[in-house]
């Protein structure tokens, strides 16, 4: 596109009343754009002028310095094939000017055309930068694939894998569940009964998998593949290929193990066999295998062993059973008259459940304990001993009817042995509500084990990708294939693979029919957005996508390493195989870079860089310093507009650089920054580890390593590596940040001047 | 309905967490979307929540990135004080009267916040439970989206609209306008329309307004908001102290059959995480926990771990029984050990209780034509294109909700094909 620039300065917000517009509109001019500038212009005049640019002069890329990106989008938004750059003069600059340190008095005796020169440099750099940005963006052109296939493959054939593929066929969607079992249906086809689904939540149910079967059989849209797995699942959203195999066989197309860079180098010494003898390379296309647009993981659980609680006797008494033993002998026949249901393992120094539990099992026991009044009238006698019952929401209501029936007697108690008596089985606890300790004979003890998920003990997945077949990141969620973002409960490291049922949580039948529908959605959407060639979740609807200059590339592997979605894979050499429908556009692969070969239409390498290198250092002032900050556009960015709002001051040595996020900050932009004479470097970004919140996962965490390395960098110059910072920011803290920023910028005025300066 | 007729736009009311999900998963696949919020801002409750559990992270970090979706996506059109009037026609055709009520803040504000500063009278501020006042023309809180002021023309004097319109320099406020109707059609409605915190003033045995040591577990998140009342500090209403012991009355109205019958899912977690700001701040203070049943299941087992073991935290099973303010400012706790027998008094500096969730929609939703539930909630009823989505469903989590919300979703694009 031939670009035709407009440059508009807003004068309103109290812009025009801080700063000279004119020496603002002069800073423009040297970096190659004459500005206009306008009392207002959001307001109806100041559109027409830029309108009118538009429509006259065929201005197809706009600089707007006003307010901040964040706010008015929809107001300087010019469609599709217009770029629009702003510079945040309203936020960043002049809602954070310092009152006058003498106070109010002093400055309203001030000449009132009187401008801040800090203030006004500040202004100035951001004028430049966005000019300077406007220079280096392109109008992003979506990557369209060749081909793409919508069809669905649903992994799992229970409650979860029907739902899901039912649910997607309803909405117009051919799918294909695999079930590795002769037949589908899962764990259901063994209940007796089902938990209550409806108001008032007061009856188990007939359990309805059998229409549930019936209904996803007979659906033209829906094929069904039992005794069936998937080997490997290769290539990306909307173009995934799939091979299928035998259930149980081994097969030349299983998934490769994951064999880094050290390992190879063993493999080759021969100090290590190689796991993946006999299969086909990861990056081999197999001509056979089935494509589908996106996967949805329904392979749910195994009941958990609980054999380990050794004073509970299972594996060791007869008639010591789980609760997934006990409901297939509910649905053999007749249960035993008395029997004890216990919900926790019952160590004295803890009152948690059985791991994996969630709050499924106190619903089961609930149920099977209207089992043992159900088949044994007057005889029954069903004991639920708790630590704390966990019914939440509704279920609460079926816990309630259940404390009134006949036969059903529930304590909360710590047990402490399971042991045979002449009559059955003695267990005894203590702790329990009646304050004493409690001895009861029973029949049959029923233990509450909880739902291992398949990822438990493989990857399941079995995807074909550079990092391995498996999900990452499982241990922080006890294995299961779930999110780690609370409001984002389908986003994994895997683009194109929605989790749900068992697999994800411990769920009940409800909840899962509600998780697997999500997971259908979230399927489809990825689906149309690699068909309309646009990033899927955080940055829905980016049109961007990284772009390879693969002639400069040396192999290095570090943007196939740090990938935290794993879209790229490799070749034999190690140059990097993008997958752009699995990319998430968070620019980690350029930040890691060293050729900087990887960028995007409108972000990239040399446009950053070439922002910091626009902004002026003076080299004879010590009083001015000059700070880079570069800042996660996510949640720090959105903190600093929040402390102007607040009108909090903002030190005016520093400038703000948004980037997508800390993972695509290039270290050539620090040295940028130093080589220019700039005094420090600072990145603000999200909390990393376990409790992260960095939106691309790893992010945060991949820059903080990389600013450790390049600290040392500094040191062999004779530079003090604490001249380059990491902040971990969260959105919320913008009172926080003016005081965070200071103290960086005071280390660095210790420290003096960057000695390198005006050279 | 032939599919020819059908329009395909989908309706969600309710603008919080779950109606955003919801408007933003069905845009991004495709589909065109309305999403009304009665409130003058997106975000629902948890905009009011300092932090989610377990991870303690600040909710307006996804509302961020909501509202980001949401200004990028053409698919969506939001209206904020938007409240649906009557619903007509059927699956695939429904045709909805919304009104708009007038906020006489027209779209030139830039939320620069003169009129703010000129603004003589004070309203109690609504998003902070009456904690404190705010200016009667104001921005609900920092992160607010749409970033528009809104006036509460009603509140002010006849000179305080002279100094706020004379303070506004882009014209942008409008005392003359007036209540909106218009009609969308769409194929489907997702009932996104959330929860109330229960009226505490109905517990009467627990006697809330005998001491303003006594407040809600959401004004709990309000004190320890960095922009709540107090600034993140959590102090005891009305004199300021300092807290050395505090009590969390749980289920309080929950499980209890003259309240709400079921269990709001959310209260045993929210007091976890609530225990946590007060450790910030009071590494000292004695916390007590009233129960019935500690509900941090699954992998929020790990959380309570943390606080489990903590040496100045003791949790008792026992339904609370009694509150009796004290002549110093505090309160004495009374309630039966259920496990250790007998009765238990305990002086407290202050008391949480927390308060469960009433579904938001009420009355309302039987007369617009929705199956509802014998507490209140929402019945979907997918084959009519009526889906319920979040706690207007069953008291859920936000991760639950945003679960719901995007299977709520599809069942709503299924209906618009």
């Amino acid at each position: 596109m031939d670009k035709v620039y407009g440059a508009y300065l807003c004068t309103g917000c109290s812009i025009g009343d801080v700063l000279d517009v004119d020496a603002l509109k002069e800073a423009a001019s040297e970096t190659g754009m004459e500005m206009q500038d306008h009392a207002c212009l959001c307001g109806a005049e100041g559109q027409a002028l830029i309108k009118k640019d538009i429509e006259e002069k065929g201005v197809n890329t706009v600089v707007v310095c006003a307010c901040s990106p964040r706010v008015m989008q929809d107001t300087f938004n010019y469609g599709d094939g217009t770029i629009t750059i702003r510079g945040n003069l309203r936020e960043h600059v002049a809602w954070t000017a310092q009152p006058d340190e003498a106070g109010e008095e002093n400055q309203a005796e001030q000449s009132s055309d009187e401008v801040d020169e800090f203030l006004q440099e500040m202004g100035e750099d951001y004028v430049r930068m966005a000019v300077t940005r406007a220079q280096k963006s392109e109008v992003p052109e979506p990557y369209k694939m060749e081909q793409i296939t919508k069809k669905i493959l649903v992994m799992g054939g229970g409650i979860a894998g029907i739902t899901a593929a039912t649910e997607a066929a309803k909405a117009g969607y051919e799918v294909t569940i695999v079930e590795k079992t002769d037949k589908l249906g899962g764990k259901a086809l063994g209940w007796r009964k089902m938990f209550p689904t409806a108001y008032p939540y007061s009856e188990l149910e007939q359990p309805n998998i059998e229409q549930m079967i019936a209904e996803v059989t007979g659906n033209d849209k829906i094929s069904i593949k039992t005794e069936t797995e998937v080997a490997r699942i290769a290539g990306a959203p909307g173009e995934f290929g799939v091979t299928l195999k035998d259930a149980g066989a081994e097969s030349e197309w299983d998934a490769p193990a994951k064999v880094g860079v050290d390992e190879r180098d063993k493999i080759e010494k021969g100090e290590m066999e190689d796991p993946n003898t006999g299969l086909k390379v990861y990056t081999e296309a197999n001509p056979d295998a089935e494509l589908f647009g996106a996967v949805v993981l329904a392979t749910g659980w195994r009941p958990a062993d609980v054999s380990e609680y050794e004073h509970l006797g299972h594996g060791t008494l007869n008639n010591v059973v789980t609760n997934a033993e006990f409901e297939r002998l509910a649905k053999q026949g007749k249960v035993p008259a008395k029997v004890a249901f216990i919900q926790s393992p019952g160590s004295t120094d803890n009152d948690r459940d059985f791991p994996y539990c969630n709050s499924v099992t106190s619903m089961v026991a609930l149920k099977q304990a209207q089992y043992v009044c159900d088949d044994n009238g007057e005889n029954a006698q069903a004991y639920i001993l708790y630590q704390h019952m966990r019914t939440p929401g509704n279920t609460e209501l079926f816990y309630k009817g259940m404390q009134q029936r006949d036969g059903v007697f529930m304590t909360k108690a710590t047990v402490t042995k399971v042991e045979e008596a002449d009559s059955g089985l003695k267990v005894s606890a203590e702790k329990t509500l009646l304050g004493d300790d409690l001895e009861l004979v029973v029949d049959m003890v029923v233990l509450a084990a909880g739902m291992v998920p398949t990822t438990v003990d493989e990857p399941t997945i079995n995807l074909a990708y550079r990092q391995g077949p498996g999900f990452l990141d499982l241990d922080i969620s006890d294995g299961y294939a779930d999110s780690h973002f609370i409001c984002f409960p389908y986003e994994t490291r895997r683009t194109g693979v929605y989790t749900c049922g068992g697999v994800r949580k411990a769920e009940t039948m409800e909840e899962t029919i509600d998780d697997a529908t999500g997971a259908a959605l979230k399927a489809i959407q990825c689906i149309e957005s690699a068909d309309r060639g646009v990033s899927v979740h955080p940055r829905s609807g980016d049109q961007t996508y990284p772009d390879f200059f693969f002639q400069r590339c040396t192999q290095c592997k570090r943007c196939t390493e740090e990938c935290p979605f794993g879209a790229l894979d490799d070749d034999e050499k190690g140059t990097p195989l993008p997958n752009p429908t699995r990319c998430r556009r968070c620019g980690t692969c350029m930040g890691a870079c060293p050729e900087r070969i990887i960028g995007f239409a409108d972000y990239n390498v040399d446009m950053i860089g070439s922002m910091v290198k626009c902004i002026e250092v003076p080299d004879d002032d010590e009083d001015k310093l000059r700070i880079a900050v570069f800042v996660c556009e996510n949640d720090a960015y959105p903190a600093i507009d929040m402390s102007g709002m607040r009108r909090n001051k903002m030190n005016p040595l520093v400038r703000f650089i948004p980037v997508r996020c800390l993972g695509s900050v290039n270290m050539v932009w620090i040295k940028d920054a130093m080589s220019s004479g700039m005094d420090g470097v600072l990145l603000l970004g999200c909390r990393y580890g376990d409790d992260y919140q960095c939106h691309f996962v790893k992010g945060s965490e991949i820059a903080s390593k990389r600013m450790e390395n390049i600290g040392e960098t500094l040191g062999t110059l004779g530079l003090e590596p604490e001249r380059c910072g990491v902040e971990q920011i969260a959105i919320s803290d913008y009172d926080k940040i003016p005081g965070i920023i200071d103290e960086f910028v005071e280390s660095v005025i210790e420290m003096g001047p960057n000695p390198f300066k005006g050279f | 309905m032939s599919d020819a007729t059908k329009t395909g736009a989908v309706l969600v009311v309710g603008g919080g967490i779950s109606g955003l999900t919801a408007a933003l998963e069905a845009a991004e696949v495709g589909n065109e979307v309305y999403i009304i919020e009665k409130n003058p801002y997106f975000g629902g409750r948890v905009a009011q929540l300092n932090q989610y559990f377990p991870k303690l992270c600040p909710p307006t970090c996804g509302l961020e990135i909501n509202f980001k979706r949401v200004k990028n996506n053409r698919k969506i059109r939001p209206y904020t004080m938007t409240t649906v009037k009557s619903v007509s026609g059927g699956p695939g055709n429904y045709e909805v009267e919304l009104e708009t009520a007038p906020r006489y803040v027209n779209s030139n504000c830039t939320a620069c916040g003169d009129c703010a500063e000129a603004c003589t009278d004070e309203i109690d501020n609504a998003f902070n439970f009456g904690m404190n006042k705010s200016k009667a023309i104001y921005l609900p809180h920092e992160m607010a989206f749409p970033r528009r002021y809104v006036l509460d023309k009603d509140a002010c004097s006849a000179d305080c609209l002279e100094a706020v319109k004379g303070a506004c320099k882009y014209n942008a406020i409008d005392t003359e306008m007036a209540a909106e109707t218009f009609t969308v059609n769409v194929s489907s409605i997702v009932w996104a329309t959330g929860w109330n915190p229960y009226d505490r003033k109905k517990l009467d045995n627990l006697k809330p307004e005998s001491s303003p040591a006594i407040i809600s577990n959401m004004m709990m998140e309000r004190m320890a908001a960095p922009n709540g009342p107090t600034g993140g500090k959590i102090l005891r209403p009305g004199d300021d102290k300092e807290i050395e012991s505090i009590a969390f009355v749980q289920c309080a109205g929950s499980r209890d059959e003259n309240h709400l019958e079921y269990c709001s899912y959310i209260c045993c977690m929210a007091t976890f995480k609530q225990m946590t700001y007060i450790r910030e701040r009071y590494p000292e203070a004695k916390i007590y926990v009233f129960y019935i049943d500690l509900r941090t299941p699954g992998k929020y087992e790990h959380f309570r771990e943390k606080l489990r073991t903590d040496a100045n935290s003791s949790f008792i099973k026992g339904k609370v029984a009694d509150i009796i303010a004290e002549d110093d400012g505090g309160v004495t706790v009374v309630a039966e050990d259920a496990v250790g027998g007998g009765k238990v008094q305990q002086k407290v500096d202050m008391c949480v209780l927390a308060t469960g969730m009433k579904p938001a929609l009420g009355e309302q939703g039987k007369a617009l034509g929705l199956k509802m539930d014998g507490n209140g909630f929402v019945v979907s009823e997918p084959e009519k294109g009526m889906i319920a989505a979040g706690c207007a469903k069953s008291a859920s989590d936000v991760y639950t909700c945003t679960q719901s919300a995007t299977a709520a979703a599809l069942k709503a694009i299924q209906n618009a094909q």
